[in-house]
């Protein structure tokens, strides 16, 4: 059991999103959590990565409470959330050496990997000059040189084009195939085979 | 483990229930207390040799600016609790106590200035403890302001939580700073809010005032924490139960 | 994978703000004109009379260094809260406190530092006693990271809120009472030609609790804005 949470409770605003909830992902999986909007999929994803606290609820990673051991799970989690971390100040190649360099990972490999997300050619512009999509690839290039088990990605299709969403959703199997997870939410319909896909539906709640 | 006797009044709806039946008797109690002691201090005990009447604000303003401070005290340690211990309904003391804190710190200050005025001519002195009290009441309102400013409840019970904390660490610091400066630039004026050395029938009155003011704070703090549980659990069932019997109670 | 030892992130992250900083120039060179404005306007406001001026110049200093670093405290986390980054660096296999003091310290090297360097001209401006100019330098040397830290507390707990800069300064002020109130004593008494060694001491003590105590708030402070 790679990454499982027992009895979440989530309550934000006043307003209950889920409640008692049990989510169990296994090496080799791909979950996406589904559910309209503000039935709190983000929030399920934020407080699986431990960024957010959830009302009530646990999150265990290989079987051991993350909240005892911060900086392992760490080591074994990539999250890809609505924001980018994408300084506009830095070239895309620097965000890229920077965000590969603060996980452990090796930043020379930074320029052939923004080949891998079509972004050859801008290694040197300013973040401040691409667009939301040339931002989300450059943080979408990490992928490429994660060594990370757990993959949380929200709506990491976000403006990217078909063909890229078909090279993301090849490199999920790879990784789920390798003995990693991904977890993620998409409005789109993922192309791949139904067995390979669990689902966690979220529903509406109004209290 | 020796908390486990604890661990029902991290229940929201225990705590509810639970501060009810504190209430009233530190109502009652503080009631009884304040009788006395205001009576007794206003009336009864002897004005003093230099000050005549006018000292007589002592008794209000001592035990407000002591209280003052243990408020403080009490809310960084709930928020303590709060972050260690994962206590959810110590999110909600910093929101419940601080602004009886704030109130009771307005109250030294406003009677400090009441006594200064005879005694100085002047409504306002910087000596070291009113310039504290000035710092508290500040520490105070970016407590309430910070809390305020959340929309989320519990995320602003937490944040007003680790303020509070630092404050708590900050305000030694920041008393004996105070004092260090006051003694540094005394020039003429000698503080009279000192305490002078309390004879017995002083001391008395000043302590029946002191434990009457002390209830009334844990009636108030009970008060706003029942009023803070239940906002902050407007959906929970149990409330909407009890809203519904005190809508058929009115109802008949 | 590699895991970055302490030493390394640290020195990533300063990085990374400075570079961030220079093409930013703005932001660093803002807050220092602030600061010698505002020591401007004291002789305007209260007389150029020599005797006046040289009494109350290290509290001005002092003061006007308070405001300049509050103004400029907003850079710390608010552009990597709004685009993401802040969040993965939270996420990321080190502990948080030592990308904390990274970006506190980048911080001070882009605020306080420079701070330091324009302190003499302003008390030049300020007529400040001669004796006075050794214990100027030093009580900014070990105050403003003080104020970096301190700031830092409050930066983090109000980094979410729209507007936040406002109640950033009625949540910090208080905080900076003590190392405003033994730095300018520290001067007066060297103007006096004695000692001001206990001073200086206290401040020292105050900068070593700082520095192993905030890093705890602010990581805490963060964690509850990035929720």
């Amino acid at each position: 059991m790679l990454l499982s949470a027992r009895g979440l409770t989530c309550i934000r605003e006043e307003r209950v999103l889920f409640e008692a909830l049990d989510v169990n992902v296994s090496a080799g999986d791909i979950v996406q959590i589904e559910g309209p909007n503000g039935a709190g999929k983000t929030s399920l994803l934020r407080i699986l990565a431990g960024l957010s606290q959830p009302y009530d609820g646990a999150i265990f990673f290989q079987d051991n409470a993350v909240a005892k051991q911060r900086e392992t799970f760490h080591q074994d989690l990539l999250y890809l959330g609505h924001l980018p971390g994408v300084k506009d100040e830095m070239t895309a190649q620097e965000n890229l050496e920077f965000n590969l360099a603060l996980h452990g990972l090796d930043s020379h490999t930074a320029e052939t990997t923004l080949a891998k997300v079509n972004l050859l050619g801008f290694e040197d512009a300013l973040a401040s000059h691409l667009s939301a999509g040339q931002h989300r690839r450059i943080a979408l290039a990490r992928l490429w040189q994660s060594q990370a088990k757990i993959w949380i990605l929200d709506e990491p299709f976000t403006a990217i084009d078909k063909l890229g969403v078909e090279k993301l959703e090849q490199l999920f199997v790879k990784h789920a195939d390798n003995g990693g997870c991904v977890i993620l939410t998409t409005h789109q319909d993922l192309s791949l085979p139904a067995e390979r896909v669990k689902k966690v539906t979220l529903a509406y709640r109004f209290y | 483990m020796m908390w486990k006797w604890l661990h029902p009044y991290a229940n929201p709806e225990i705590s509810y229930h639970f501060a009810g039946k504190v209430l009233p008797w530190c109502a009652r109690l503080a009631a009884i207390f304040l009788t006395i002691g205001i009576t007794w201090a206003l009336l009864f005990a002897p004005a003093d040799y230099q000050q005549g009447d006018t000292f007589r604000i002592f008794y209000l303003h001592v035990p407000a600016a002591m209280l003052s401070m243990g408020i403080y005290l009490g809310m960084a340690i709930a928020a303590l609790s709060s972050l260690v211990w994962q206590l959810k309904l110590a999110d909600a003391s910093a929101a419940a106590m601080a602004p009886i804190g704030a109130t009771f710190t307005f109250i030294a200050l406003v009677t400090g200035a009441a006594w200064g005025k005879p005694m100085w001519g002047t409504w306002w002195i910087w000596d070291a403890r009113l310039t504290s009290e000035l710092i508290l009441l500040f520490l105070y309102l970016g407590v309430i302001a910070l809390h305020n400013a959340f929309e989320d409840k519990s995320l602003a019970g937490k944040a007003a939580g680790i303020l509070a904390i630092v404050g708590v660490i900050n305000l030694p610091i920041i008393k004996y700073s105070v004092e260090w400066w006051n003694t540094l630039h005394q020039g003429a004026t000698v503080s009279k809010l000192g305490q002078p050395s309390m004879s017995a029938d002083m001391f008395w009155p000043f302590l029946v005032c002191f434990i009457g003011f002390a209830f009334l704070v844990t009636a108030l703090i009970c008060l706003r924490f029942r009023t803070e549980i239940l906002t902050r659990n407007s959906m929970r069932p149990w409330v909407r139960e009890l809203v519904a019997d005190e809508e058929n109670a009115h109802a008949v | 994978m590699t895991q970055l030892s302490y030493r390394a992130a640290f020195a990533l992250i300063v990085k990374r703000d400075l570079m961030i900083a220079f093409r930013h120039r703005d932001d660093i060179v803002n807050p220092l004109l602030f600061f010698v404005i505002v020591v401007s306007l004291f002789p305007l406001g209260v007389g150029p009379e020599s005797t006046t001026l040289s009494r109350i110049a290290p509290g001005i200093i002092w003061v006007a260094a308070l405001l300049a670093t509050l103004l400029s405290l907003d850079r710390l986390f608010k552009s990597d809260y709004a685009d993401g980054s802040l969040e993965q660096m939270l996420l990321s296999p080190h502990p948080v406190f030592i990308l904390v003091i990274a970006k506190i310290f980048a911080h001070w090297l882009l605020t306080g530092l420079p701070l330091i360097l324009i302190a003499p001209l302003l008390a030049v401006l300020l007529h400040l006693h001669e004796s006075s100019y050794g214990a100027l330098m030093l009580t900014l040397l070990l105050g403003t990271p003080v104020l970096s830290l301190l700031g830092a507390i409050g930066v983090a707990l109000t980094v979410g809120i729209k507007k936040g800069g406002v109640l950033l300064s009625l949540l910090v002020l208080p905080l900076y009472i003590p190392v405003l109130i033994f730095a300018t004593s520290a001067i007066d008494t060297a103007a006096m030609n004695l000692p001001y060694n206990g001073q200086l001491a206290i401040i020292a003590a105050i900068f070593f609790a700082s520095l192993t105590l905030a890093p705890f708030a602010v990581s805490a402070a963060l964690k509850v804005s990035t929720n």
